[in-house]
Order: C-alpha cells, then structure tokens, then sequence
C-alpha cells in the first residue's frame, strides 16, 4: 500500500484545455492539498469535468502541467498514474455486461490478484457501503440508482488509491437516495484521510462535503474558500449570483443572519 | 429446359491488388481448412468430365463420362454443370477437368476471339500450344434461329428473317445470351436492318411460354431444341447466312489423350458424327420434357439398361451428400470470415481514415456479382471446393466487418475511458470490455452472413463445389422443378435452422447483462 498523505497533493500549473477552439480550462492554477475533501463548484460547461479528466491523465492539456503528488501527469494522454486514483462518474460508469461483483473486482483481475484476496477486499468494501450479500450477483441493470453508484465507488475504492476523483457521483439520484447517499459519502470519506476531489454543481451539496469550494466560471476559478467565505466574502457579483440563484440552503440562512 | 447452347460471358480478370492481398491472406486461412477435402483424393488415376449448365451439354457429358468408364481405364469424376463458357474453359485450360463438350462457334468467338477460326481444323491449329485440342465434330450444329408462332407465321406469311423486316410493330423476348452477344441480337439486327417494337430480356425458359402466351411474338431458339418437335413453332430461315455455325466436339487436355489413348479411342469411335439435330433435339426432349433423367437418357442413347437404382432413391441419397457439402460449405468459409472479418472489424474502429477505406473496400467486394466472383477464383484456386469456399468467405465478410466496427464505435466513450483508468491493458479492455459490449452487433452480423452463406453457397456448384446447388443448377437445365425444390427447400430450411442455432449461441456469447439491459430498455 503506498503511503496516503504526502504523495496525493494535485497541482495545476497555468493549465489550459481548448476543445474546437472553445476554452474550456482556462490558464488554470490550483493546488488541491492531500488529504482533504475539496469541491469544484460551477455551473455545466465551467470546465469542472475536464480538469479531472486532466488529471487521470485522460486529456493531454494544451497548455501548462499537472502533477499528482509531484509527478507530472503523463501528456500522452493515457493515464499513467492508473491505481492511484479512484474515479466514479454520474451515472456510476458501470460496465453492464458485468455484475456488480466484476465490476468491482476489474482493477484487481488487471493486476492478477488472487481470487482469494479480491474476495475479501471486497467483503471489506461491502461492509463499508453496507452492502448485503446477494446485491453484487446482480447485474447493474438490476440494480437502483443508488446501489449502482455505491457498486462505482467500491470499484473506485478497489485498490485503496489515495486519491478519489467524483464527477456529479449524485448527480442522477432522487432527493431522498441522495440525502441518504451524501451522508454515507462523508462518513466514508473523513476517516480515509484521501485527496478527494468531488465535482457538482449543486450548492447544498458543496456545502455539505467541501472544507474547500473552488468556485469556477468559464474554465477559470472565480473564488476559493470555504463556503462561509463565499457567502460572506464574495470576490464578485458572480459569487453572489451563483449562491442565490440556487434556494439558499439552511446553511446559508445561518450564515447570512 | 434451356438447350442453350455457347453461352458466353467473360468476365475479365482485373485484380486490384488490394484484393490480391486480401485473397492471398483469406487463402492462408481457408487453405489448411480445405486440405482436408483435397488429402480425400485417392491414387487411382481420375479422369474428369465437365459440362456447362444446359440439358444438352449435361447429356453429352454424361455420355462421354460413361463411354470412359466402360474402357476401365480410369475412374471417372463428373463435374458436370460448370457455371458458363467462362467457367468451364478456364477449368479445362487449368487442368481442373479433362475435358466437356463445346461448340465450335463458342471456341472462335468468346474463347479464341478470333471469328475467322470456323472450322475444327483451324480453331485445332489456333489451340496449338495451350495443351488443348479439340475432337470430331459430333455431327449436330445446335446454333440460333429466330422462331414465331406457326399461327402467326401464316397470317403474316413469314418465312424467312428477312420478312421481320416488313412487321417493325413486332415483339419480341430473348434470352440474356442472345441479346448481348455480338453474334446474336445487336449483329443480328444490322445484318438484317431489323427493328423491332419492343424487346425483352428474358430467362429462356420463360420465352416459350411467353410466345406461346401471345405476349411475344418472337423469341430466339437453338436448333437442336427439344420443344422443336412438340411445339407449333415456325422457325424462320436465315436467309442472308448471319449465325455462325455451333458444332458441337469434345475440348480436351492433350494429356488426356496420351494418358488414356483406349478411352479416346473410344470416345471418337462413339461420338465423331454419332449425333445429329434430329437425334439431339429427341435426346434434349427425353430429358427436357418427358423428365427423364440424365444418365438415362445417356443410356438410351449407347444404347444400354439405364442406370439401376430408382430416381427417388438416388435423389435421397444426392440431397444427403450435398447436405453435408453444403453444410461444410457454410461452415468453413462462414468460420474463415469471422477470424478475418472481426480483426478487420477491430482495425477499422481503431483507425479512422484506414477504417473507412477498409468499409469500403469490404463494400465493393459485396458488389461483385457473385457468379463474378466465382470466375475470378478461378485462375487462382482451380474449380471445386476451394475457390467456392473463398469466395463465400470474401461474401460473407462484409456484416461482420461492418457489425464489429459499429459496435466498436458505438462504445460510450466514457466506459472506455474507466477502462483506462481501472488499468486494464490493451488487450484486456479489448477482450473484457470492448468484445463483449459489442457483442450483440457482432453477433447480429455472424447470424446475417450464416443465412446469407447459405443461400450464396448454392452457387458454388456452378464451379464444381458442390452443395445444394447441385440440384438446383441441374433442376433449372433440366426445367424440374422438382430436382429444384429438392435443393432449395433443404436450403431454405438450412438457413432456418442456422438462424435458431444462432439464437442459442447468443445465449452463451452474448453476456446475460448486456441482454438484461437490452430486455429492460426495450
């Protein structure tokens, strides 16, 4: 197991990402610290998704560099660094030809585990998205919203990767399953001590997991901070705009009075 | 029915060499497959007999395998009913068979495209140098003649070709042969400042009975016809001596003379001058309307006890052999087109511009008339089971390259991406995860090209590789429809059954996920 902390930093470097002469990263520079939850905050098309894609090393940038616990994040293309990050998706990105239970087990077959140990590391995942037996026979059709996306973050989890990068991971889900969900999510998350890196475009949800939001707009970053900073702090009339144009969240309400 | 006589078509041999290379990789798929069949081939010399697709030509045949035969001096292979002039020249000039009857007006205009060779003599001494010879004449000319109906010809006072000329407002129904052949309709028709009102092109069989309906008024025939006789037809004269002559005699390989000097002796002692119209258009009637079969009538005429076991108990045992052809056939070359066609498939989808090219040429491929495609195996793999079996594997090609490649690139994107990121390798996110997501097309396309081989495979006869088509090549010279149906119901049901075959391999390759998801989206 590689050590979690001090290698799960991820920087961005004046990155730049143009699809088709549209900028959708736009001289970006950030620093997400290891070992904290971070949210990337931002309406569709900010350029939210693209920078974890960058870095899982999936697009090569057109400008700039991205380093992983200070290794440069290989241009090519392809990732380099596969392993060491988790990814889940929105709509949980499970492969529907197999069971929840290869799906899980897909990084561990790549790297030849034994089936002995697959087994038991996913009987820990199990039990730690309170999975009973039976659920990982199932094929992902069979399964509901929100048993797919726990099944995508026990994939993600598979091989313990110090770094977890969640692209709208609730995105998909109703109200309730999804209350339901964030609360597990935490749970699960603050013991770990990961580099997470969780994208949204929900306020309540940034709220509720980010100890850092990075507001972004038009692929550049508009504030960072803490939700608190945004609200009472905003660094332009965008901030303000974005928090309200949302129901403001009980948090909010608290904040602002 | 069709006592066509010289039919020619002959398609070039233009290769490009892509195709060449394409062949030259599916050969080296197939061949190891096909030794099998050839290894079977046993010491004892063989001597093959080839005939065109028409009752006349099977009859002579027949005649020629059987007067081998009672010499005893060889075991004899029919290979009777080899497609076309085409067909059937290139394989005696590849030594693929030994020797069929032709006719003279065929060898000078189509093979040796040289009108001025008429005689035996001077299209012998044009063959010197090719290995090929040419017998006796036989005795009959089977060549053109223009006929209406006698009714007709007596109210119009017809007698000759040249009397057309006076009834432009007639029609008239020819078969394909005739109507493109420079020695039949178009050279017809200056020679004879000939117009006509209308001008159809027709399967000869179906010309008869359009004549014969009212619907034509004239059609083109061949004078050793077996409907001559029992028809009210008046043939018109060729008063201004355009159609050249079309004597039948034996093209031989002159190695067959030398090897088996008794058997040729035989066959000239028996056939040189043995057979005239008269004689020919009854033996064509025997077989063309009174449905008797070809060895029979080949009997009737060396005049011996025809052949012993009963029609019914020969057919029985033909469709069981052909069967296992035909299924052979289907397989070989449908499992040659599926190790080819979904690596090609797979390379199409992961080069774009290479891709495209690939579909297209694949495309092309598809659009050679499949007769075509079999003469064009010709040169390269001889006749028989070989050329067939490339040939149905180059067809079956294209749903399955085309398949692969839409199921490849119809993959969400974003799946593949994971696959990268879980860490999978090239190939086990080809085998894990690309393979089985485009399992449904892939498959999909297997089942179309399996059908689609099946039906395709019945042409194989047409150069001696057997299978159903068999009987439907003979049932359609012979106009029975029964010896026809027997060779195309049995396909018919073939194909019906690979399909449910196909159903329950889908069940095992087809991951139970992807059908789960294809049950509930639906």
């Amino acid at each position: 197991m590689e050590p979690l902390h001090p290698g799960s930093a991820i920087q961005l470097e004046d990155v730049t990402k143009v699809f088709d002469g549209v900028v959708a990263v736009d001289r970006l520079t950030v620093l997400f610290e290891s070992g904290r939850t971070h949210v990337l905050l931002g309406s569709s098309g900010c350029g939210k998704s693209t920078i974890l894609r960058l870095i899982l090393g999936l697009l090569p940038p057109d400008g700039g560099t991205v380093r992983v616990g200070g290794q440069a994040v290989d241009a090519s293309g392809r990732p380099g660094l596969s392993g060491r990050m988790g990814y889940v998706v929105q709509e949980g990105g499970l492969y529907p030809h197999l069971t929840a239970y290869r799906n899980v087990s897909l990084a561990a077959e790549a790297r030849r585990w034994g089936g002995e140990r697959i087994r038991a590391r996913i009987g820990e995942l199990a039990r730690l998205v309170g999975f009973g037996d039976g659920i990982l026979r199932s094929y992902p059709a069979e399964l509901s919203g929100g048993q797919r996306q726990r099944v995508s973050l026990m994939r993600a989890l598979m091989l313990d990767p110090p770094i977890l990068l969640l692209d709208e991971p609730l995105g998909s889900l109703d109200p309730l399953v999804r209350a339901d969900l964030q609360q597990q999510l935490k749970e699960i998350f603050t013991p770990m001590g990961k580099t997470v890196v969780l994208v949204t475009h929900d306020i309540r949800e940034a709220a509720f997991f980010g100890s850092t939001i990075t507001l972004m707009t038009g692929g550049r970053i508009v504030q960072r901070g803490s939700f608190a900073d945004l609200v009472r702090r905003p660094a332009s009339e965008f901030v303000t705009a974005f928090l309200s144009a949302q129901a403001p969240t009980p948090e909010m309400r608290e904040l602002l009075h | 029915m069709r006592t066509t006589p010289p039919h020619v078509s002959t398609p070039g041999t233009r290769r490009s060499s892509g195709r060449a290379q394409a062949i030259t990789a599916l050969a080296a798929v197939i061949l190891p497959l096909a030794w099998g069949q050839a290894a079977c081939t046993e010491a004892r010399p063989t001597v093959r007999v080839g005939s065109k697709t028409f009752t006349e030509s099977y009859i002579l045949g027949e005649i020629v395998a059987e007067v081998i035969e009672r010499t005893g001096e060889a075991r004899v292979e029919r290979k009777l009913g080899l497609g076309d002039t085409g067909i059937a020249y290139r394989a005696v000039a590849h030594g693929d068979i030994d020797l069929y009857p032709e006719y003279t007006g065929t060898l000078s205009q189509a093979i040796l495209k040289d009108p001025s060779a008429r005689t035996v003599a001077e299209i012998r001494r044009e063959l010197a140098g090719t290995g090929l010879t040419l017998g006796s004449p036989v005795g009959f000319n089977n060549t053109y003649a223009l006929a209406v109906r006698q009714e007709m010809a007596k109210r119009l006072r017809l007698s000759s070709i040249s009397d057309l000329t006076r009834h432009p407002e007639l029609t008239a129904a020819f078969s394909s042969g005739f109507t493109d052949r420079e020695d039949g309709w178009p050279g017809l028709r200056r020679h004879y400042g000939l117009d006509l009102a209308d001008v159809r092109v027709m399967e000869h069989a179906l010309t008869y009975e359009a004549l014969a309906q009212g619907e034509v008024d004239v059609i083109d025939i061949y004078s050793t016809d077996g409907k001559l006789e029992r028809l009210d037809l008046a043939i018109l004269d060729d008063d201004r001596q355009f159609f050249p002559a079309y004597h039948a005699v034996l093209l031989v390989r002159e190695d067959f003379i030398s090897r088996f000097p008794r058997s040729w002796r035989a066959l000239e002692g028996q056939l040189a001058g043995g057979i005239d119209d008269r004689q020919m258009s009854r033996l064509n009637a025997l077989a063309d309307l009174d449905g008797q079969g070809i060895a029979q009538v080949a009997a009737t005429f060396l005049g011996s006890d025809g052949p012993d076991d009963l029609r019914e108990r020969r057919l029985v045992r033909d469709v069981l052999d052909l069967t296992v052809d035909h299924i052979y056939l289907v397989l070989v070359s449908l499992g040659a087109a599926v190790l080819l066609g979904v690596p090609l498939g797979i390379l199409a989808a992961r080069h774009e511009g290479l891709g495209q090219a690939e579909l297209v040429a694949v495309g092309i491929l598809q659009t050679i008339p499949s007769l075509a495609l079999l003469c064009f195996m010709i040169p390269l793999f001889g006749i028989g089971k070989l050329p067939a079996l490339v040939a149905l594997s180059l067809y079956a090609l294209l749903p399955i390259v085309r398949n692969t490649y839409t199921g490849l690139i119809g993959i969400d994107r974003q799946l593949l991406e994971i696959a990268g990121v879980l860490g999978l390798s090239r190939w086990q996110r080809l085998t894990r995860i690309e393979l089985p997501l485009s399992s449904l097309h892939i498959m999909a396309g297997i089942k179309t090209s399996a059908v689609w081989t099946v039906g395709t495979a019945t042409l194989a006869a047409f150069i001696g590789g057997g299978g159903y088509g068999d009987l439907i090549v003979r049932g359609l010279a012979l106009d029975d429809l029964s010896l026809i149906l027997s060779g195309a119901v049995p396909a018919a049901l073939m194909a019906l059954v690979i399909h449910g075959l196909f159903e329950l391999v889908d069940r095992v390759v087809i991951p139970k996920g992807l059908r789960k998801t294809l049950s509930t989206s639906l």
